[in-house]
């Protein structure tokens, strides 16, 4: 059982950042939000573990 | 009629007739500068200090009114103290290492850019533009002085120009008329709207981002702000949709703010419309004089080829990047640094003219990587959609208390040289366990010695550096001369030669080009692998 990283842990922060970006260009809003939906969806399963997930929805709604 | 289109801060070069204005036909020089910029400046001192003859041709008497650049980076600094100049510069200019972002009237977070130690130059030091191009002035008079063939004629406009095979034939606008000059080699340093590059019906494209910034270097007379940089998103006093304040010399402060895309400049550029945005920021008590005020907007773009025949395109002319991350003069300074070796070279009949086409293959991909990272800072600061700006500010708001969020935070990216990964130029990478910040096609680091820094050791020539291993004084190839720079570990007691330069090796062997860039390494001399990595350094194959 882990805990949620909050120490910087992307290598090239700028290339992930604009990667990011890119990802929603030409996207409606609509579209946008139905996307970061799944990125949370997919990202979530690969991270697997309920507590560090949890950690993750506390730190967010803070 | 010869009209400035811009006042000037330093008269330097008035005009005055030259002979070659009184004769029939044009006389041939072996190279012309168009534009005496920072960068056509900088070109003509690299090359007079060769001892080439150089003519710069500029449409103004001396150096504009106006900042525009204030950031210089440490690679900057260390190619002016290659030129002589670099000292004055480091003496007048700022050096700062706080920083402060803020979202709105919260501080998001604050950092120090904890400077590297074992360099002769800070990161950066902020200095306004006018005082970086005067000191290189006074080194090109310094220079000449001691005979360097440098000429500078001031209300000399290039205004049609006729690219031949083997030379370059120029129609200059002078207050006397017009007369023609011809020129083995013609560099373009005209800036970025390039009259020089649209005579030739050269491309120029790129990305516009749309949105105007406001900028105004004020005096304070009354308050003291500290030496920091505080960077606003979104700032609660809403004089622009980011502000930027950064200290320069003589009191002066740097306001920067983003207004949107849709302004009417003249009405934005009105005193009290100015002080309205100040005043908000500031606090109606802080008292203070408004030194320049300019609006601009900005392009990232390139030349496909700097190179055109006879004609190279050097500074914002061959490429323009956003002023975030302070890209722009930093760059240019870096290309004159590459091009004024191999143009030596090659005019002294000492590397074949396609020595010439590595410039483009070299200065094309630093432009890249800088057109890279500030399309990147310009995007965090001035998001161009709705999700970009909601990701944008999710970023910020995380920053204020978590740490993984802050190197996402992008507020402009400190200006460092490339290294030219991959390149033609490049010779063999063969020293075991050497480090990868001095690998081949690196700008050398910096290092102490007992006495001084190893760059003040290199001078202008191809060096071979050599730790702790023998190899003979000189060598040379094809009239072309390596010194050696004789080194121990032990001169450097701190430790910093050797971890940048060794690493895991015990000995170390570098050749290194005239801009102090690694060509080659091994851990010991052999003469053949030098001659085959010289050989490929100048072009020769
Ligand atoms: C707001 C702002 C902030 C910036 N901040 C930074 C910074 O912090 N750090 C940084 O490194 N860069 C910065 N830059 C970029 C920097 O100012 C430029 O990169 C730099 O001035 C380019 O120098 P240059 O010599 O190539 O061109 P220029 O400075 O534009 O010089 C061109 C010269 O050519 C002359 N000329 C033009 N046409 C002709 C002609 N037909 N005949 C003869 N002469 C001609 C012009 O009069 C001028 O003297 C900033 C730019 C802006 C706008």
């Amino acid at each position: 059982m882990g805990h949620l990283i909050t120490k910087p842990n992307i290598e090239t922060p700028d290339a992930f950042y604009s990667d990011l970006i890119k990802l929603h260009e030409g996207l409606t809003d609509d579209e946008s939000e139905a996307l970061n939906a799944k990125l949370i969806l997919v990202l979530s399963n690969h991270i697997g573990d309920t507590k560090v997930l949890r950690e993750a929805f506390e730190l967010c709604k803070g | 009629m010869f009209d400035d289109r811009y006042t000037l801060a330093f008269k330097l070069y008035p005009y005055t007739r030259s002979a070659d204005q009184d004769v029939d036909s044009a006389v041939r020089h072996p190279v012309v500068v168009v534009g005496g910029g920072p960068i056509g400046l900088a070109t003509a001192l690299d090359l007079g200090r060769q001892g080439i003859p150089v003519v710069v041709l500029d449409d103004h008497e001396g150096i504009g009114m106006g900042s525009r650049a204030i950031c210089f980076a440490k690679r900057t600094l260390e190619i002016a103290d290659r030129y002589g100049c670099g000292a004055p510069m480091r003496d007048k200019g700022v050096v700062w290492n706080l920083g402060k972002v803020f979202q709105d009237a919260e501080q998001v977070y604050e950092f120090n850019l904890l400077p590297e130690e074992g360099h002769r130059n800070p990161a950066f030091i902020n200095l306004q533009q006018p005082y970086f191009e005067k000191f290189l002035f006074e080194q090109i008079c310094a220079e000449q002085e001691k005979g360097a063939p440098i000429q500078i004629r001031g209300k000399n406009r290039v205004d049609a120009v006729d690219a031949q095979d083997d030379h370059v034939v120029l129609d200059v606008m002078t207050p006397d008329g017009p007369y023609q000059l011809e020129a083995d080699w013609v560099i373009g340093c005209d800036g970025a709207s390039s009259p020089l590059r649209n005579m030739l019906g050269l491309d120029f494209e790129g990305r516009v981002f749309q949105d105007s910034f406001l900028i105004a270097d004020i005096k304070m007379k009354s308050t003291e702000f500290p030496t920091e940089r505080w960077f606003w998103f979104e700032p609660y006093f809403k004089s622009g949709a980011s502000t930027l304040l950064h200290k320069q010399p003589d009191d002066v402060w740097r306001v920067d703010f983003q207004i949107g895309w849709d302004v009417d400049r003249k009405e934005e550029l009105k005193e009290e419309n100015i002080r309205a945005r100040l005043d908000a920021m500031l606090g109606e008590d802080v008292e203070y004089d408004i030194v320049w005020s300019s609006i601009y907007t900005f392009q990232c773009r390139r030349m496909e080829n700097f190179r055109k025949g006879r004609v190279i395109f050097a500074g914002d002319a061959a490429h323009q990047v956003s002023p975030f991350g302070a890209r722009g003069a930093n760059s240019g300074m870096q290309d004159v640094d590459n091009l004024g070796w191999k143009l030596g070279l090659v005019l002294a009949g000492k590397a074949p003219e396609s020595l010439i086409d590595s410039y483009n293959e070299e200065r094309a991909y630093g432009a890249d990587e800088n057109i890279l990272n500030s399309t990147r800072s310009t995007d965090f600061i001035t998001p161009k959609s709705k999700i970009s700006h909601t990701f944008r500010n999710a970023v910020l708001n995380l920053a204020k208390t978590q740490e993984f969020a802050r190197p996402l935070v992008n507020s402009g990216r400190l200006s460092l040289p490339c290294t030219y990964d991959g390149l033609s130029l490049n010779g063999e990478d063969a020293l075991t366990g050497g480090p990868s910040r001095t690998r081949v096609g690196s700008p050398c680091p910096d290092a102490p010695l007992s006495e001084g820094f190893l760059l003040d050791q290199m001078g202008d020539g191809f060096i071979l550096l050599t730790i702790d291993t023998d190899a003979p004084d000189s060598f040379e190839d094809d009239g072309i001369t390596v010194s050696r720079l004789a080194l121990s570990a032990s001169d450097d007691p701190t430790g910093v030669l050797s971890e940048r330069y060794l690493g895991d090796a015990k000995s170390a062997v570098y050749l290194i080009r005239p801009d102090q860039h690694v060509t080659a390494r091994w851990d010991r001399f052999d003469s053949d692998a030098l001659r085959q990595a010289l050989r490929t350094a100048c072009g020769k194959g």
